[in-house]
């Protein structure tokens, strides 16, 4: 089965304003978003992602580079001749018209009969479980019903694309929490490609079949959830994403050699001089001496079903540990414990 | 395939902006600003036999407005009846200011301070005279100052008086008509500041040992200047352009500067003479306002 | 025995009655005219009992029923000449990025409200004397295009403040959902913007209707307003024909005003 691209950029850039004042919004992004995948553009505020979107959506025209959907160029074509659709950040609901009057606006627009746009108005609003509002205004809604209301709405064309800005950072943790699901259910029952901005790195984790990562306009890495956690390409990646530990070393070898002076038998490719070895805190074991790196533990931290440790290695770096939490064994500031960690779990970076 | 794009780029911000503002330029021009630079050009003519000008260049109306030639000798002196009137005009449209911030600042202070769901009735009576006809207004003012109008009547019933009080036709019942006619203008931007004013003030004012009136001059006043001046403006600027008022209460004899152009361009048969003098308007009124703007640039950063 | 009063710190000495002064002052010679134009005698000043008389004798003036003719005509033509650019220029002011001569075109559209209208009545003399001699038409349509530009921005400025409260997006929205730039004006931008375009042809109504100076040195003969037929009047004797018809001006005044606050208090 081949896969099929639903939306290409090739080369794009985008710069706003001229001469001394111009801001490089995106540097030269190439990115491939497949058919029926969640794809979602990750990075911190003024990354890139969002005039990427909004590039895709026809809101703005690049300074250089394509925009191809489904093959075909829409670089320039105006955001009303694009089967794409966007979920608003601020949901941008037409405060004047019914739930139903604004679900139903994209296909009253295309120009489709009546009864087509009742009945699929309808389909929609029951999809969002919405049936019993088609008739409230927006601002007789609550914040969670209005982003059903914005995601009906963009849904009800049926796109080839859906783009979703950050639509669910202004509601709170909870209701976040049921629209993340919500949200996942929907694309895979409508089976609409996804294009989903946000930063918050554990949403992207939990939503995506792949993530783009993107800082200051370029794009850093694309990958499953698993690829981006456990092989982040180089050090914002492994920082942006989750927790990690650095410790800065020096290939000896075939292993490295840390600032403590210990080696770690780690898998190098090829790498030589001096490398950053990232560690995810989880994958941090810690025991009674001896066995492994000599540490002391600074602080502990009781999470419930975990316990973090702050770990202090003879040369002073410092070290998380997220250790599962079981009575009987568990160490108290002052101890000092052996850290031993999965060689195979360790990432290098170049630094 | 990027053929079509080039040519739908949309316009520039300033082009569609300007475009569409254009019919409301136009009819502006046409109908309101445009005109203005005629009244000037006009000012700089020689006036003609009846009426209208004759298409040479002139200081004569300019000088006519400060000075008078006798016919006779051609001594040169001031022109005592038009300064009088000038005067006359900045003089009521002075008293006038004051009068109406004597009774505004209490009036819009008291509207800021009701409880907020009666505010809106207390504007809305403050709103009303705003918008009603001025002529309506002078007219009523008028039944009342009359001679056999409703305050004589009163006065005279209760023996406070023997005979009525002329007050119609003399400056006292322009600048009663005039301060009637201009109050909601100097309450509604007073009222605007008030509004803003964060009266936790007031209560650091009294904290610090400040009386009422030391509140008031120290505290309150400053804060609201901008509004004052603002009220100030609005109606010292009309007064001074008043033309119905004076008109309708002054009788024709009490006259303002705005029934002396009028004069000019009727029974008085010269043009020029009254494009000087609508000139000279426009130029206090352009003056007050780029007062009044220095003065909200200075304060409004910090509102 | 004198109770304490609780100190309220928003209270100034005198400043209450002054106010309540204030609005009796205001109130009591319109409340005076009003009772009068009920008068069934011929005095604007003693009172000769209850009566509609007077409003019949201004309905059955001619010259009372051609002028109310023509400031219906003017006021309408010139609210919606006014609104219709006053909106354009709305739009094409407001709600995007600043761009050069912006300030100018404030200043043109706001230009009516600063200078005394004694002076725009004077220079309008002048000018259309002279089109009216070059074309010979004399009839009302100098009036309505006065009166069109002066209500400029009487209209211009609720329409402006609506588009201000508008959601930026609402129009990308539109584009997004298949909308052309006309289909989403039409569709978005023009209803919610309704609301503003009502209470600037309102308020554009009512300075029409209202307007005595400038009517007063356009008109030409037998060109008579409500207002300057009224003004006229005020040379001869009075009677209360004057005070009925400022009173029905009045209540149609009040009664626009009362809708335009419902108006402009409904927010989408």
């Amino acid at each position: 089965m081949s896969i099929k691209v639903a939306v290409a950029a090739r080369n794009v850039g985008k710069i706003y304003g001229a001469g001394a004042a111009a801001v490089n919004a995106l540097g030269d992004v190439s990115i491939d978003i497949q058919q029926g995948e969640f794809f979602t553009l990750l990075g911190p505020s003024g990354c890139g992602k969002t005039t990427l979107l909004r590039c895709i959506a026809g809101f703005e025209t690049p300074t250089s580079g394509t925009i191809l959907l489904s093959g075909r160029d829409i670089t320039h074509t105006p955001p009303s001749a694009r089967p794409v659709n966007t979920v608003f950040q601020s949901y941008a609901l037409f405060p004047h018209l019914t739930v139903a009057d604004n679900v139903g606006f994209g296909l009253k627009m295309q120009g489709k009969s009546r009864s087509e746009v009742a009945s699929t108005v309808a389909r929609v609003l029951d999809l969002v479980k919405l049936e019993a509002f088609a008739d409230r205004l927006p601002a007789q809604m609550s914040g969670g019903q209005q982003q059903r209301v914005a995601l009906a709405r963009a849904l009800a064309p049926a796109p080839e694309v859906l783009l979703l800005d950050e639509p669910l950072s202004a509601l709170d943790l909870k209701l976040r929490k049921e629209m993340q699901s919500e949200l996942k259910r929907l694309q895979t029952e409508t089976g609409i490609t996804f294009v989903f901005v946000t930063h918050d790195q554990e949403e992207a984790l939990t939503m995506s079949n792949r993530i783009a990562v993107m800082s200051a306009g370029e794009l850093l890495q694309v990958g499953t959830p698993r690829d981006i956690y456990d092989r982040p390409v180089n050090r914002f990646v492994a920082d942006f994403i989750g927790e990690t530990n650095f410790l800065v070393g020096e290939v000896d070898g075939t292993a490295v050699r840390i600032a403590s002076g210990e080696r770690l038998d780690v898998p190098l490719n090829g790498q030589t001089g001096r490398v950053t070895l990232a560690i995810r805190p989880e994958q941090i074991k810690i025991g009674t001496v001896p066995g492994g790196l000599a540490a002391t533990v600074t602080d502990a931290t009781y999470l419930g079903t975990d316990t973090h440790y702050a770990l202090a290695l003879s040369d002073g770096s410092a070290l998380v540990a997220r250790v599962q939490s079981r009575t009987g064994d568990d160490f108290a500031v002052g101890d000092t414990v052996g850290v031993t960690v999965d060689a195979s779990a360790v990432q290098v970076l170049k630094e | 395939m990027s053929g079509p794009a080039a040519s739908k780029r949309p316009r520039s911000n300033g082009a569609t902006g300007w475009l569409l503002s254009a019919p409301a330029l136009i009819l502006l021009a046409i109908a309101a600003t445009g005109p203005l630079f005629i009244v000037i050009l006009y000012s700089f003519l020689e006036k003609g036999d009846y009426s209208g000008v004759r298409w040479i260049l002139s200081g004569d109306a300019w000088f006519r407005v400060f000075f008078e030639k006798d016919i006779f000798d051609g001594t040169v002196s001031l022109a005592d009846a038009n300064l009088a009137i000038i005067w006359r005009s900045v003089k009521l449209s002075l008293a006038t200011t004051i009068i109406t911030f004597g009774l505004g600042l209490p009036t819009a202070w008291f509207i800021a301070t009701r409880p907020a769901t009666q505010r809106a009735f207390w504007l809305f009576l403050i709103t009303i005279p705003f918008w009603t006809n001025l002529l309506i207004r002078t007219f009523a003012i008028m039944e009342v100052i009359r001679n056999q109008g409703l305050l004589n009547t009163f006065l005279l019933h209760y023996g406070v008086i023997s005979e009525p009080i002329q007050i119609l036709y003399t400056d006292t019942a322009v600048l009663i008509g005039m301060a009637y006619v201009y109050l909601p203008l100097m309450v509604l931007p007073l009222f605007a500041a008030i509004d803003r004013f964060d009266f936790k003030l007031i209560e650091a004012g009294y904290d610090l040992y400040a009386t009422r009136i030391k509140v008031l001059r120290r505290v309150i006043l400053p804060i609201i200047r901008p509004g004052i001046v603002a009220g100030c403006i609005l109606v010292f600027i009309p007064s001074l352009g008043a033309y119905v008022t004076p008109r309708v209460l002054g009788g024709g004899k009490n006259m303002m500067i705005g029934n002396f152009i009028e004069l000019q361009f009727g029974q008085g048969q010269n043009w020029p003479l009254g494009a000087a003098l609508s000139t000279m308007l426009l130029i206090i009124v352009l003056g007050s306002l780029v007062v009044y703007m220095r003065v909200s640039a200075r304060e409004e950063p910090h509102g | 025995m004198a109770r304490p009063r609780a100190f309220d710190v928003t209270t100034l000495p005198g400043f209450t009655f002054i106010a309540i002064v204030s609005f009796l002052l205001l109130y009591a010679p319109i409340v005076t005219l009003v009772i009068y134009s009920f008068n069934a005698g011929d005095s604007v000043n003693l009172w000769g009992g209850f009566s509609l008389k007077w409003y019949h004798v201004a309905a059955g003036n001619e010259a009372v029923q051609g002028a109310a003719i023509r400031s219906f005509i003017i006021a309408t033509w010139a609210s919606v000449i006014a609104t219709t650019v006053a909106t354009m220029a709305a739009l094409g002011t407001t709600r995007r990025g600043k761009y050069r001569g912006q300030s100018l075109i404030y200043i043109i559209i706001n230009q009516p409200l600063m200078v005394p209208e004694i002076v725009t009545a004077v220079a309008l003399l002048i000018f259309f004397s002279s089109v009216k001699i070059a074309t010979g038409y004399t009839g009302l349509g100098y009036l309505i295009l006065a009166h069109s530009a002066f209500c400029v921005p009487f209209a211009y400025l609720p329409i402006k403040a609506r588009l201000e409260g508008m959601d930026i997006n609402m129009e990308t929205a539109a584009a997004d959902l298949y909308a052309t730039p006309w289909k989403a004006f039409r569709h978005v931008t023009l209803p919610l913007l309704a609301p503003g375009i009502i209470a600037g042809a309102m308020l554009a109504f009512i300075i029409s209707l209202d307007d005595v100076i400038i009517t007063e040195f356009v008109k030409s003969a037998g060109q008579d307003t409500l207002p300057t037929y009224m003004l006229g009047q005020l040379r001869r004797a009075l009677t209360p024909e004057v005070n009925a018809i400022s009173t029905v001006l009045l209540a149609l005044s009040i009664v626009i005003l009362a809708l335009f606050s419902v108006v402009t208090r409904k927010r989408g």
